[in-house]
């Protein structure tokens, strides 16, 4: 799993700031000020993230807004 | 095309829900009897009106993550949750769990920033404050002691007092209206009492932070509404009654639910204790098991929608009821199982899709909090009496514990 390169992005239009990213990895979100919307710190998620990043934007974010390539 | 479900006559008639809990530890059986007739059948609510239910994980997620449900409860085929369910609307204005885009879009950004993790952490020593002040309570009065009224619900109604800036002396009025508001023992003239109570409170308190801001949540909301040009006193009011509603009720329920639960499951409590580092996950693993909100995951299709093979025409009720997404087995293998080390952080029990749980980060913070001290101070409470004797609010939008005897 660990050897593909994953490129993340969260759609502000579509974010609602519930922070199930940060729950799932908080090495690789983070919610900003003022509005709670998701900053990716971390395009190229590191491996050891890499499946918690998945099961963040397949199953936990509610507004689908995470995008990941690769 | 609306036959596309080819039910071969006679068709039994739809089941309806809300459908009751057996045991107070499971979903309603009738769950696992809808599970096998496919990702969604048709159910019917209590005033009659026809909708779709699913008991899939995936499949809740579909409809409550999809951009024509709505979550206007006014529309025709909400699903009615008690009788006359949308008669309180009128009472509802400013109540971001009910609203639809864009107006939701623009009133849950002003409020989710206030809402974050990170936010939620700087208030960890209020919350600390509250739950060890509510343990010495305990400690110091008499045995045995019902912990829904002389802890869960005053912990909890602190702490969304502390969130709001309510008055301490108030809070007695505000604890006893919220109840009032969501049980469904309620008559409809007690329901718009209580609110009408909570409101003057409520209202009473953004009066005087409209005069003077402050650094508090409600000052923030003004100063936000202001710069958005949407500042009107009683939408605020209006948020500001659903924000108590959406956190004391549930919270405690949860609180004295979730002690039940750890009391019922010695080896995991007993872990626990020994590790308290283990509380996120206890806590999710509550969250699931119990799913308090089962019914909230409604919403109503606004056009004809086709999920997973099925067509759904417009002003259909979508139900997701979400503690059956919660034994999902497909999801959590061995469902029924309480395993505090099984990933259940994909639970529905916050629901899903734009309208998730603005406040789940500060009730997994005042749960971890509580759940640790409680059984730091006294680690051997128990309940006192059986726990079969015990009274399960059936009748409430929010599943919990009408009373909880405990000793130690
Ligand atoms: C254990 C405690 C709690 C549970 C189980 C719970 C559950 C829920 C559920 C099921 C929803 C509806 C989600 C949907 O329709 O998809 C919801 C929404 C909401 N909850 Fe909670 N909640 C809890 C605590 C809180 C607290 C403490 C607060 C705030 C102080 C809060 C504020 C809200 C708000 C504002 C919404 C509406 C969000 C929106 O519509 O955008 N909740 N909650
Ligand atoms: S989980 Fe999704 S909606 Fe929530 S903050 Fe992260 S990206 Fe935004």
């Amino acid at each position: 799993m660990g050897e593909t390169t994953m490129r993340v992005t969260v759609d502000h239009d579509l974010c609602v700031g519930a922070g199930q990213c940060v729950r799932a990895a908080p090495e690789v979100f983070e919610q900003r000020d003022p509005d709670g919307k998701s900053t990716v710190l971390q395009p190229v998620p590191d491996a050891q993230y890499q499946a918690a990043v998945r099961e963040a934007a397949a199953r936990m974010c509610p507004a689908r807004a995470i995008n990941i390539e690769g | 095309m609306t036959e596309a479900q080819a039910v071969p006559a006679p068709t039994p008639a739809p089941p309806t829900f809300p459908m009751p809990r057996a045991c107070p530890f499971a979903p309603p059986a009738a769950y696992s009897e809808l599970a096998e007739k496919g990702p969604l059948t048709p159910v019917v609510d209590v005033e009659g009106t026809a909708g779709w239910l699913t008991t899939r994980h995936d499949v809740a997620r579909d409809l409550l993550a999809h951009p024509k449900a709505s979550k206007n409860l006014l529309r025709p085929g909400f699903p009615a949750l008690f009788p006359g369910a949308a008669a309180l609307a009128g009472e509802i204005k400013g109540f971001l769990i009910w609203m639809d885009p864009p107006e939701h879009t623009l009133y849950r950004h002003m409020l989710a920033g206030e809402f974050t993790m990170r936010r939620v952490q700087t208030m960890r020593p209020q919350i600390e404050k509250i739950v060890d002040e509510g343990i010495t309570r305990l400690l110091d009065g008499p045995r045995p002691v019902d912990l829904v009224h002389e802890f869960a619900l005053p912990t909890a109604s602190l702490l969304i007092s502390e969130l709001l800036g309510v008055p301490y002396s108030e809070r007695d009025l505000f604890q006893h209206a919220t109840g009032a508001i969501l049980s469904h023992e309620s008559t409809q003239e007690q329901r718009k009492n209580a609110f009408i109570q909570v409101r003057g409170l409520l209202s009473r308190v953004i009066a005087e932070r409209t005069e003077n801001l402050g650094d508090d949540l409600l000052s923030t909301l003004i100063r936000k509404y202001r710069e958005a040009d949407v500042f009107d006193h009683d939408h605020l009011v209006g948020m500001a009654v659903m924000l108590l509603g959406a956190g004391h009720e549930t919270t405690a329920n949860m609180i004295a639910l979730g002690t039940l639960g750890l009391l019922q499951q010695p080896e995991a409590l007993a872990e626990f204790k020994a590790d308290p580092a283990l509380a996120p996950k206890v806590v999710d693993e509550l969250l699931r098991y119990f799913s308090i909100g089962d019914h909230v995951t409604c919403r109503v299709a606004t056009e004809d929608i086709e999920v997973r093979g099925v067509h759904i025409p417009a002003g259909s009720g979508l139900i997701a009821p979400n503690a059956a997404a919660n034994r999902d087995p497909a999801v959590f293998p061995n469902p029924d199982a309480f395993d505090i080390h099984r990933n259940s952080k994909s639970h529905l029990a916050f629901g899903f899709g734009i309208h998730q749980c603005l406040g789940q980060h500060l009730a997994r913070l005042e749960l971890e909090i509580v759940f640790t001290e409680l059984f730091r101070r006294i680690p051997d409470l128990r309940v006192d009496g059986e726990v079969a004797d015990l009274q399960f609010k059936d009748q409430a939008l929010f599943y919990g514990l009408h009373r909880l005897p405990v000793t130690w």
